[in-house]
């Protein structure tokens, strides 16, 4: 342990400010970019499975027509 | 050789990749992080010149190191969009260019907020801190060209050459503090020599930046998957996923 | 490979050529407004402008630093060891500054070839090492320069 005691390991002999506001910053940013795009991800997949069930719907209408959507690719 | 190559530009073949490389990639990245900064925060000797302050290298280095290669990455697959119209390219960019910036930023703002108490500013105009600066503006540029056209394949092309002419500032950025006179000291890991801090000094920092590069790797599979599925929605492929997950 | 893709390739790496050049000849010709700084030697052969606000850059000469011991008012010359410039400061100066390290200052040079200063910033190298080891390695420096003479080989380790 480079410190003596927890308090000194806050206080950094002065410049504790300065290290940990930018361990703070750094750690909010990683981890709102991590939860963020956790959140996209799984926004997208319900989003989808919405669509899905929708199109699943119109599909077992009684009109008893199924279509099967074609998708070429693209290049 | 070439059958690779065109399996990894499959959406379908990478997403199931990601998905098994992801948990490895977060915990031991994670891990690694955590014990570098923890090492490198209480248990790191102090500088004999800066003392406690120099502790801000140990996130500073890593964030401004993966800036830098989360863009020569960009570029790679700028290159692979014009010449090769890989789609898996063009969703790498987009991807991962707002987790570039974040980075970049990061590099900025602990930069500054070391800079006050070690040279006496938090701001210079020196050529280091300046082509950061415009690093921070070129991800800004991708990101808004990305949003701003809705074509996809346009899209594409027209980002992936704007990422092409700026890499050209990497190697400004990188050899800034040699060429020209500048107030940020040259760089303290070079390939060639050994690193200019003793080993309980180097090794956390060298752990930190492999963490981080690990935790990046796992935020560009994340990203990427949810943009392959926002592309890629209407292929039953995804559809079989999405129903397998169960409702 | 393709000769469509070839072609495509061929474009791209002319693009990256040019932009190369063109950005390599820009900050060349800009070479001078990008440097930080003026060294000592410059400024000695006269390159820097008198009476314009520039920055001169280099380290505090040993033995060159005059506190005035009413005001905050500080003089130090310094050298980049192979000339060096009288600087002149008031105010409070970084933790970092002391004799032997890096400086950059920001100020006037005026016609005698003082550099009058109002802004005083540490510059310091890449090299981290605990106090013990510098501790050590000073006390080292100082029995070989006691060894070999009065000769410091402070030129040497610039």
């Amino acid at each position: 342990m480079a410190f003596d005691s927890f308090g000194a390991f806050i206080a950094m002999e002065g410049h504790g400010p300065y290290v940990w506001s930018c361990y703070f910053v750094f750690f909010v940013l990683m981890g709102a970019i991590a939860f963020w795009s956790l959140r996209q991800r799984r926004f997208v997949i319900a989003q989808q499975r919405r669509r899905m069930n929708s199109t699943q719907v119109r599909n077992t209408s009684p009109a008893g027509a199924s279509f099967t959507r074609i998708e070429p690719s693209q290049d | 050789m070439w059958q690779i190559f065109h399996k990894l530009g499959s959406p379908k073949w990478f997403f199931g990749i990601a998905a098994t490389l992801m948990p490895w990639l977060l915990w031991v990245g994670v891990a690694m992080l955590a014990a570098g900064i923890g090492w490198g925060l209480a248990f790191a000797p102090q500088d004999y010149l800066q003392g406690n302050s120099y502790r801000i290298i140990f996130i500073h280095v890593p964030a401004a190191f993966l800036a830098q290669s989360v863009y020569i990455m960009m570029a790679v697959a700028g290159l692979v969009t014009l010449v090769w119209r890989m789609k898996l390219a063009d969703v790498f960019v987009k991807a991962v260019a707002p987790v570039g910036a974040i980075l970049t930023f990061l590099a900025l703002f602990t930069g500054a907020v070391w800079g006050k108490p070690t040279w006496g500013t938090w701001w210079i105009w020196d050529a280091r801190l300046t082509s950061m600066l415009i690093l921070l503006f070129l991800y800004f540029g991708v990101i808004a060209l990305g949003a701003a056209i809705s074509d996809e394949k346009s899209s594409a092309r027209a980002v992936a050459v704007l990422v092409l002419v700026g890499v050209v500032n990497i190697p400004i950025i990188k050899y800034s503090v040699e060429w020209w006179n500048t107030l940020h000291q040259p760089a303290t890991f070079k390939l060639t020599e050994k690193p200019s801090m003793p080993p309980e000094m180097w090794v956390p920092l060298l752990l930190s930046v492999l963490g981080l590069y690990l935790v990046f790797g796992w935020l560009a599979c994340l990203r990427m998957q949810t943009e392959i599925l926002l592309r890629e929605g209407r292929t039953r492929w995804v559809k079989e996923l999405i129903q397998a997950r169960g409702s | 490979m393709h000769p469509i893709r070839k072609k495509r390739l061929t474009i791209v790496l002319f693009l990256l050529v040019g932009v190369s050049v063109a950005v390599g000849l820009t900050t060349y010709a800009l070479r001078q407004n990008i440097n930080l700084f003026y060294d000592p030697s410059q400024i000695a052969d006269g390159e820097a402008p008198v009476d314009v606000r520039i920055r001169a850059g280099g380290m505090v000469e040993d033995g060159s630093v005059l506190r005035d011991p009413e005001s905050l008012k500080v003089e130090f010359k310094v050298t980049d060891f192979s000339s060096s410039v009288l600087v002149e400061y008031t105010g409070i100066l970084p933790d970092l500054f002391a004799e032997g390290q890096g400086v950059v200052a920001m100020g006037r040079l005026d016609k005698n070839g003082r550099f009058v200063a109002d802004q005083v910033l540490a510059k310091h190298d890449e090299n981290y090492m605990p106090p013990e080891v510098n501790e050590a390695l000073e006390k080292a420096a100082g029995k070989r320069a006691a060894m070999s003479g009065a000769e410091s080989d402070a030129a040497a380790s610039y």
